[in-house]
């Protein structure tokens, strides 16, 4: 099961959410960190480190021996990643999306495959969590790649919970493509409405299913669940505008060990996410 | 030689366009012919990124051995470079302005790029 955390706003507790539903697992479980461009569930679950990986995208590489300068790369990408030039062929790796289209366009076979390194991926271990995350490299602008390559550490016939990057764009699609269910983590405020409102519409493209958590929720209004109401998304989770957990938090504490009392209630979260999940597939079975 | 100046117009007296890879066309001048001729740079205009590559390209096409624009940023000045165009940037108001600097031998050629690329 693919459980995708994400929320619109930034702030609102997504990695709260992650790591406290991957604490009160009572199986194996994997938290994969999609927070490319700034991870930190590993502040929340600090563990062993298992593996360190480097991640390189392909980009094209030009032998100006076999190039005639007919141009086809440069004008099939649409990235403009290639200039030619005469008969030498430019490339610019911070553009290029790594399609490989240019390789293939070649008449010539002048254009390999080169590895241009984005970032790492660093797996760790705490209890029964394994944590696997990407860190993009200073200066690469593009965070997808380096999320697909975390997602492929996903293991099937474990509980797997993705940590989304906030927004909804690129890298948040990247992320919750493939979820089986997707826990939109909000807060009752009009910039978490506003951006709560993307965030179902993103999901309703991709035609995920999905649930609310409400953070903090005695500090703004009752908007949110009219929304909610209205649109008929369930609200999974409602964590409370609490001081203990500002403080935990603070600490890099999870919530379930430093406020056992809630425990129960993320317990609850996992339960319900698993029927949302189990329900969908049911669902989309019936198309089939 | 043929000198490429950006533009927005169609003739000498049209205003240069002081952006390189987002500039609407060029205006080609044969300095041995006296006349000039027009290349369209409209497909850059919407560009995302890369529109400074494919001006330098299309620049290095049209068979002019010298540029004269605004700003050049560092991606268009590299293929530029590799091309063997001289970039020559100037603040005057039309072509014509621009022409006679450049005959005047006034314009002072770019050793870099003076603009970092999206500074419009």
């Amino acid at each position: 099961m693919i459980i995708a955390v994400a929320s619109g706003k930034g702030g609102t507790g997504k990695t709260t959410v992650s790591v406290n539903l991957a604490r009160v697992a009572r199986q194996s479980v994997q938290l994969l960190d999609c927070d490319v461009e700034e991870p930190n569930a590993h502040l929340f679950l600090t563990g062993e480190l298992k593996a360190r990986e480097e991640v390189r995208v392909p980009v094209p590489e030009a032998d100006e021996t076999l190039c005639d300068g007919c141009g086809e790369c440069s004008s099939f990408c649409r990235y403009r990643s290639l200039a030619v030039i005469d008969k030498s062929v430019l490339t610019f790796p911070e553009l290029c999306h790594g399609c490989g289209g240019c390789i293939r366009v070649c008449p010539k076979g002048a254009l390999s495959e080169k590895g241009h390194r984005i970032g790492v991926i660093e797996t760790f271990q705490t209890g029964h969590v394994s944590l696997v995350h990407g860190c993009l490299d200073v200066g690469v602008a593009m965070a997808p790649p380096l999320i697909r390559a975390v997602k492929s550490r996903i293991r099937k016939g474990c509980i797997s919970i993705l940590d989304a990057p906030p927004g909804t764009s690129c890298p948040v699609v990247t992320t919750i493509r493939d979820a089986d269910v997707v826990v939109l983590v909000t807060e009752p405020t009009p910039f978490g409405l506003h951006d709560l409102k993307l965030a179902v519409d993103m999901v309703g493209e991709l035609k995920i299913t999905c649930g609310v958590v409400i953070n903090r929720v005695d500090a703004g209004d009752g908007r949110v669940h009219a929304f909610c109401r209205d649109r008929g998304i369930p609200i999974l989770l409602e964590i409370p505008d609490d001081r203990q957990i500002a403080e935990s938090y603070s600490r890099g504490m999870l919530i379930v060990d430093a406020l056992p009392e809630y425990r129960p209630r993320f317990e609850e979260l996992l339960a319900r996410v698993t029927e949302l999940s189990t329900n969908e597939r049911k669902e989309s079975h019936a198309y089939l | 030689m043929k000198v490429a100046f950006t533009t927005s117009g169609e003739t000498l007296d049209a205003p240069m366009d002081r952006r390189f890879g987002r500039a609407p066309k060029f205006l080609v001048y044969d300095t041995s012919a006296g006349n000039f001729e027009i290349v369209d740079n409209v497909q850059n205009l919407n560009a995302p990124q890369g529109a400074g590559i494919q001006a330098a390209q299309a620049v290095s096409r049209s068979g002019a051995s010298s540029l004269v624009t605004g700003h050049c940023g560092p991606k268009a000045f590299k293929v530029l470079q590799a091309a063997g165009v001289a970039i020559y940037t100037t603040d005057a108001p039309t072509v014509a302005e621009a022409l006679d600097r450049f005959r005047a031998g006034s314009l002072s050629r770019a050793q870099s790029a003076d603009v970092e690329g999206h500074w419009v």
